[in-house]
């Protein structure tokens, strides 16, 4: 097989900054070829030099697509030569239909009249073809994040795709949705299609990909191909990080002492349809110095339990007991939650766990503003100091605490989340998917922080859709689903299968 | 990708104002249209007497643009205050004129009562999630009609002396000598070494903590410029009639704003709730609450600049505060806060409403038509903001 692409010797600079420093690639015709890195890396800059968001000539190197040097200059440019990117954070308007939306900017129309019938004869072809059973006049909003996914999908397919590109694809999918993508991406190959998928997830690179190029600090470090046999998750890793890494996850010792959170028969129904139950008669606890996780699939119900405990921040009706040291306690509101000891650190820090516009130290004490206060009027010395200390003791990556958050990469926002929730001096901290989007070796920084947490003999919760980490991390698992408790394993009893066959079996 | 290095202590004083081009720009921008108007108009602009006029006309505006700045920065907006101002300054007429109530109560009343519309539209806005341009477009009607209705289309007047003393009066000279006024000029000197002390103080604090800060070069300059303006503005304010009352309301408002919005505890959480309201709400921030606050901060305000604008004009008339909202909007967005809610400070919107003061003032005095004026204060508004964006683009 040939090259559809090469990119040569590419080098992109920022003011201040080298991007990328002489970065070559090169994707083989009808090939799936995976993009490793850790985050900052720079994978996104180079897909934005591919795709010609930055243009020819801000650039230095030579991109040569289907056998001709190419100088893209707009995204236009890229799309009408087949290349196609489909962005981490999705592009559909949430408002509009499939239809509408698969045909957006690219109507089938003449003279600015849409043609109706044509534009839903072909999304339906299209969905067929991305193996979704929805009708064209459905509404984006209404379908999940994985039927989303296959929406942009059948998109790129309408505009004649020759190379796909996916940022994390399945960042945001459960389990089933993401094996589903997976097969779609096989299937396209098996069509004709070329693909390039930027992903954390190594299990599904291993499946899918053809070979693999990783990137660390803007430079190309290898290029690995399956056939070859030596695509292990262990060398990928090792090239990413620049270490071996024996262990993703760091020794722990158990020491389980006291019991500290009670939870009881806790029952919470939906915030708008008032006849569905969201989680029914659920009763668990955590001790302290214990990391309990929460297994189950995407829809369990994991989160909507966080949060209906952290000040009744989700779904109506609730009722059942929360006792912290075997005393109840009111957590009706956030700040009395704060205040029973109970922290959560949310699955979606972006929307929900930063104000990206501040600065690492104003996000610092957000959630315990008058620690850093007398009678109502802030220390700025102390708030400094604060933020100063959590920066060094969280090894937050950054020139200084006067950094807006928005400008730190995926893992340093979240050491920030967990210095805000530790600021609060929690008995409890709830982690809702705490190494979401976060590379490698971030992701070890935040097991070591939750281990450290747990020595000084905090209670932790640990939700995550990541099987091996759960397993790694937690002393004692709950398996969730449809609202309930489906069974508890300890950490010698936990095994992927034994967690899934707890699902299923249901 | 990593972060530029541009955030790092010891930078030079160019790279410093392309940094903080807003704040200084926004002065520059103030001196440059003083300047411009001081020459176009033969000096009347900084005549004493139109140096007072210019406090006199827009302390309205730049006491509204206080309590605008919150709601604006708490990611909100408010339409009616051009209509309560009208409505407060209607119903202070009836009670004083028409019912013959004592000044003191029927300023209390008054207060009262827009912390009342506040609370009002507040309650719509922060607690039902109801859209605040819809509440307060709604308030906006209906308060220009009850206005219409209180004063049943006539104008009423004139207050008694105590009531337009919160407007007209001037602070009586201490010192006795009258003219120049030597109070008015003791203040401006203390002013300035106050800012000056308050400066260095801030100065070394940051330097303790090693915050970035500007270079003592700009400082100095910065300093030596605001000094001048002050000192400059008192003298001459010293030679006409002395300090008026709304200026010294004035400047106390804005301290206690700065304060507010820039070291307590409340400022800081209607910052944060601009920025990410949901990020606060699970910080546990009462979002809510500090929503209906700020509205009903607002009520107070616009109180209070309905009676000063009453007291100026010695009558209340059914146009008063007529498309005054967008005179306050503007002046928030010229002194640089984000629709988008989260930024902005109180000293820019002060800024921005002296920005608007002085054209129009200045237009009038060259007698340009109040046609061309609103062509050109909406082009100014427009030039501010992008002027924001340029520069918001450049550096991402």
């Amino acid at each position: 097989m040939s090259a559809l692409l090469e990119m040569r010797h590419i080098t992109k600079t920022f003011p201040g900054v080298k991007a990328l420093d002489d970065v070559s690639i090169s994707v083989r015709d009808g090939e799936i070829h995976a993009i490793c890195g850790e985050n900052g890396a720079g994978k996104s800059t180079l897909m934005k030099v591919l795709s010609g968001v930055y243009p020819h000539g801000s650039y230095d190197g030579d991109i040569i697509y289907a056998g001709e040097p190419a100088s893209f200059a707009s995204i236009r440019d890229s799309e009408d030569r087949g290349i196609i990117i489909i962005h981490q954070e999705l592009a559909l308007v949430p408002l509009l239909t499939i239809a509408e939306n698969i045909f957006l900017g690219n109507e089938r129309a003449t003279r600015g009249v849409i043609n109706w019938p044509e534009t839903f004869r072909e999304t339906e072809t299209l969905l067929a073809k991305v193996g979704l059973r929805e009708t064209p006049g459905t509404r984006v909003d209404s379908l999940g994040v994985g039927k989303q996914q296959l929406v942009e999908i059948a998109k790129a397919l309408s505009k004649n795709v020759r190379l796909l590109i996916l940022d994390e694809p399945t960042a945001a999918l459960s389990e089933s949705d993401s094996q589903a993508l997976l097969d779609l991406l096989l299937e396209l190959k098996a069509q004709g299609v070329t693909s390039i998928i930027i992903s954390h997830k190594l299990n599904e690179v291993r499946r899918v990909a053809d070979s693999v190029t990783v990137i660390r600090d803007g430079a190309t470090i290898s290029t690995i191909d399956a056939r070859g046999g030596d695509l292990t998750e262990d060398r990928i890793v090792r090239d990413m990080v620049g270490r071996s890494m024996e262990n993703r996850f760091p020794d722990r010792d158990r020491h389980a002492g006291e019991l500290v959170f009670e939870l009881k028969d806790w029952n919470v129904w939906h915030p708008e349809q008032r006849e569905r139950q969201m989680i029914r008669d659920l009763s668990m606890n955590v001790r302290a110095g214990e990391v309990v996780g929460i297994a189950g699939l995407m829809g369990a119900g994991r989160t909507e339990l966080a949060m209906s405990i952290f000040g009744r921040s989700y779904g109506r009706n609730i009722s059942g007991e929360v006792r912290m040291n075997g005393q109840p306690v009111d957590v009706s509101t956030v700040d009395r939650a704060i205040k029973a000891g109970l922290a959560y650190v949310t699955e979606d820090r972006k929307t929900l766990g930063l104000i990206l516009e501040e600065t690492i130290r104003r996000n610092t004490i957000l959630a315990n503003l008058g620690a850093v206060s007398n009678r109502g009027v802030v220390d700025e010395g102390r708030e400094t100091e604060v933020a100063e200390k959590y920066r060094k003791a969280m090894r937050i990556r950054t020139p200084s605490v006067f950094q807006k958050v928005m400008n730190l990469s995926g893992g340093n926002q979240q050491k920030v989340v967990l210095s805000k929730w530790l600021f609060t001096n929690p008995e409890l901290l709830v982690l809702d998917e705490p190494t979401r989007g976060i590379d490698v070796g971030a992701k070890y920084e935040i097991y070591n922080i939750i281990n450290d947490l747990s020595r000084e003999g905090k209670a932790v919760i640990m939700i995550s859709s990541e099987m091996p980490e759960l397993l790694g991390m937690c002393d004692r698992i709950y398996v969730m689903n449809q609202g309930s408790f489906v069974g508890e394993l300890t950490a010698e009893e936990a095994s992927h299968e034994a967690i899934m066959s707890l699902i299923v079996r249901e | 990708m990593t972060q530029t290095d541009s955030a790092q202590n010891g930078i030079g004083i160019g790279a410093y104002i392309a940094k903080h081009i807003r704040e200084y720009g926004l002065l520059f921008a103030l001196i440059a249209i003083m300047a411009f108007f001081q020459i176009v108009t033969g000096g009347v602009l900084l005549r004493p007497v139109n140096i007072t006029n210019l406090f006199l006309q827009n302390s309205y505006i730049i006491i509204m643009a206080l309590g605008m700045l919150l709601v604006i920065v708490g990611g909100n907006i408010d339409l009616s205050v051009g209509s309560v101002m009208g409505f407060i300054g209607a119903l202070a007429a009836v009670m004083i004129v028409t019912w013959k109530l004592p000044v003191g109560v029927a300023i209390i009343v008054c207060l009262i009562c827009g912390a009342a519309i506040g609370a009002a539209q507040g309650y719509f806005i922060a607690y039902w999630k109801i859209p605040s341009f819809i509440v307060t477009l709604s308030g906006m009607l209906v308060f220009r009609g009850l206005s219409l209705w209180l004063l049943a289309g006539q104008s009423i007047g004139p207050f008694p002396q105590s009531f337009q003393a919160l407007s007209n009066g001037f602070i009586p000279d201490l010192f006795m000598v009258g003219r120049p006024n030597i109070l008015a000029m003791a203040v401006g000197v203390v002013t300035v070494l106050v800012l000056v002390w308050l400066g260095l103080r801030t100065r070394a604090r940051n330097a303790r903590y090693g915050i970035e800060d500007e270079p003592m070069g700009l400082f100095v300059l910065r300093n030596a410029i605001i000094a001048a303006a002050l000192l400059f503005v008192t003298w001459k304010l010293a030679w006409f009639r002395g300090l008026p009352n709304v200026l010294l309301s004035m400047v106390i408002l804005t301290v206690i704003y700065v304060f507010i919005t820039e070291r307590t505890t409340i400022g800081r959480r209607v910052y944060a709730v601009g920025g990410n309201a949901k990020a606060a709400k699970l910080s546990g921030i009462r979002t809510e609450r500090l929503t209906f606050l700020t509205f009903v901060n607002m009520g107070v305000l616009a109180a209070l600049a309905g009676m000063i604008f009453a007291a100026r004009l010695n009558t209340a008339t059914p146009k008063a505060g007529f498309a005054v909202e967008l005179d306050v909007i503007a002046a928030v967005f010229i002194g640089g806060a984000s629709m988008a809610g989260g930024s902005g400070k109180i000293v820019g919107a002060v800024v921005g409403a002296f920005i608007m003061g002085v054209m129009n003032n200045g237009m009038s005095i060259l007698g340009i038509g109040i046609d061309y004026q609103q062509v050109i204060k909406g082009l100014v508004l427009l030039a501010a903001v992008f002027f924001d964006v340029y520069n918001k683009n450049k550096e991402a």
